[in-house]
């Protein structure tokens, strides 16, 4: 089943600057690692040597935080997209 | 306008709002709250006013270069509206003075540009019962919310962590379109008015994502969590803590501020300059973006983008005198531990990077 992550700007360098990319899964887990595994560069910004989601990312499901639904385990279902959103801090200078 | 009315603007009149920067996102906020009519702003910034800055930053002019940041916005301010009680404060934000800061304003507008400024905006706005009037942007992407109202969620909700130093570059190292705070500042002063007013539908519990590259906005649902350490059912939180070490950023132990030309892996701008000239021969390595090396570089250098390093960095020979630099100094010193990680000793970084050698040595080239 073929869905789309949106991938931030500051990760864009690691999808070769391609704003959203197609994979597949039943579950954000199984979406999130087709992805890393399509853009092997991308894993260590989303995930931490333990395996487990970084905590300045955020993924949604459409536009619910995974942590509220059922996390890695979330279902996903056919024109689901998910979002990555990573916390940036410009705004000064 | 019948949502706002005489009544609507006796609020507004009656209102304060203390805008922490008067940069990228502070120009167009405080300039629209200024003409809105709000009655008292307040600015925070401690920083002069520079030519890069004016891609941006509204609020100032040519004629402001040199000009503390807080000269310049009272004076445009003032010239918009003569009306509004202006309050400078020119000094960082820091846990020492951001509670006393906060105390006397009804709404925070955060437009700082640092992860450590961002958690600590958002602890005292929680700590001091101050609704947040968020935004933030990175290159061409924006993002905008209303955090630390009662009941609604705060930053740390949302990132309960700060990435570790260098993961994220800042505006300075990545770049910004300038057109982008403008909307996001804006959204910032809007979100303000409607909060002084009590009108409409704030963005509590909404974060607005703006791509304007694409011109699409999108919406992403935001919860408090109850476990928040800072604003949940049962704080740890209570006081401000020390920021720079909360976002893993340590002052580096051999820096002497008198001193710093004395760092063995350090050379300033001035210094360069005075080898090359003596015919000291010095590999002059630039590891910025092609992009940016378009713009101005040090004549004779090389170009290895920091991304790159790993994979060419073979080509540099390791028996040569080796400058690197970069835009300020931040990711050459991230190449110098590099290539001191494989092997190389004769390694110096440019202090300040290529802006000061266009500040100090060469100001024919532009800057940005």
């Amino acid at each position: 089943m073929a869905n789309t992550i949106h991938i931030p700007t500051p990760l864009r360098p690691f999808t070769d600057k391609q704003e959203s990319v197609e994979v597949s899964g039943n579950t954000v887990g199984e979406l999130l690692a087709d992805l890393t595994k399509r853009h092997e560069g991308l894993k260590r910004h989303l995930y931490a040597e333990d395996g487990r989601l970084r905590n300045f990312v955020n993924v949604y499901l459409n536009d619910e935080d995974i942590r509220y639904l059922q996390r890695e385990q979330t279902p996903v279902k056919a024109g689901d997209s998910l979002s990555i959103v990573p916390s940036v801090a410009g705004g000064l200078r | 306008m019948p949502e706002v009315g005489i009544d609507g603007q006796r609020k507004l009149k009656a209102a304060s709002v203390l805008c922490i920067g008067a940069g990228g996102l502070g120009s167009p906020a405080a300039m629209y709250l200024a003409a809105a009519g709000v009655g008292r702003i307040g600015i925070v910034d401690f920083d002069v006013v520079d030519y890069s800055n004016l891609q941006r930053q509204l609020l100032h002019g040519t004629p402001d270069v040199g000009r503390t940041k807080l000269d310049s916005a009272k004076d445009r301010l003032n010239a918009l509206n003569p009306h509004v009680q202006i309050d400078t404060y020119e000094t960082a934000l820091s846990s020492d003075n951001a509670l006393e800061l906060f105390e006397p304003y009804d709404v925070i507008l955060d437009g700082t540009d640092n992860f450590p400024t961002r958690y600590l905006v958002n602890d005292a706005c929680v700590i001091s019962g101050k609704p947040n009037a968020y935004g933030s942007i990175f290159r061409f992407e924006g993002q905008a919310s209303v955090f630390a109202t009662r009941g609604g969620p705060c930053y740390r909700c949302l990132y309960p962590e700060p990435p570790p130093p260098g993961l994220v570059p800042s505006c300075a190292e990545g770049g910004v379109l300038g057109v982008l705070p403008g909307i996001i500042g804006v959204i910032q002063a809007t979100e303000t008015i409607k909060l002084m007013l009590g009108v409409g539908e704030p963005l509590i519990g909404r974060f607005l994502i703006y791509d304007a590259l694409r011109m699409r906005f999108r919406e992403l649902k935001l919860r408090r969590d109850p476990e928040c350490p800072v604003c949940g059912d049962h704080p740890t939180v209570t006081a401000l803590i020390d920021y720079e070490q909360f976002c893993g950023i340590r002052p580096e132990p051999q820096a002497q501020p008198s001193d710093v030309s004395r760092n063995e892996w350090e050379i300033t701008a001035v210094e360069l300059k005075r080898r090359t000239d003596a015919g000291q021969k010095v590999f002059v390595l630039d590891v910025r973006e092609p992009n940016e090396y378009q713009i101005n570089r040090i004549p004779g250098s090389t170009l290895i983008p920091l991304g790159e390093l790993p994979r060419r960095y073979e080509e540099i020979d390791r028996d040569q005198e080796i400058v690197a630099l970069c835009k300020m100094g931040g990711r050459s010193a991230k190449a110098v531990d590099f290539l001191r990680s494989v092997g190389f000793t004769r390694i110096k970084n440019l202090r300040g990077g290529v802006l000061e050698w266009v500040d100090k040595v060469d100001p024919s080239q532009p800057k940005y």
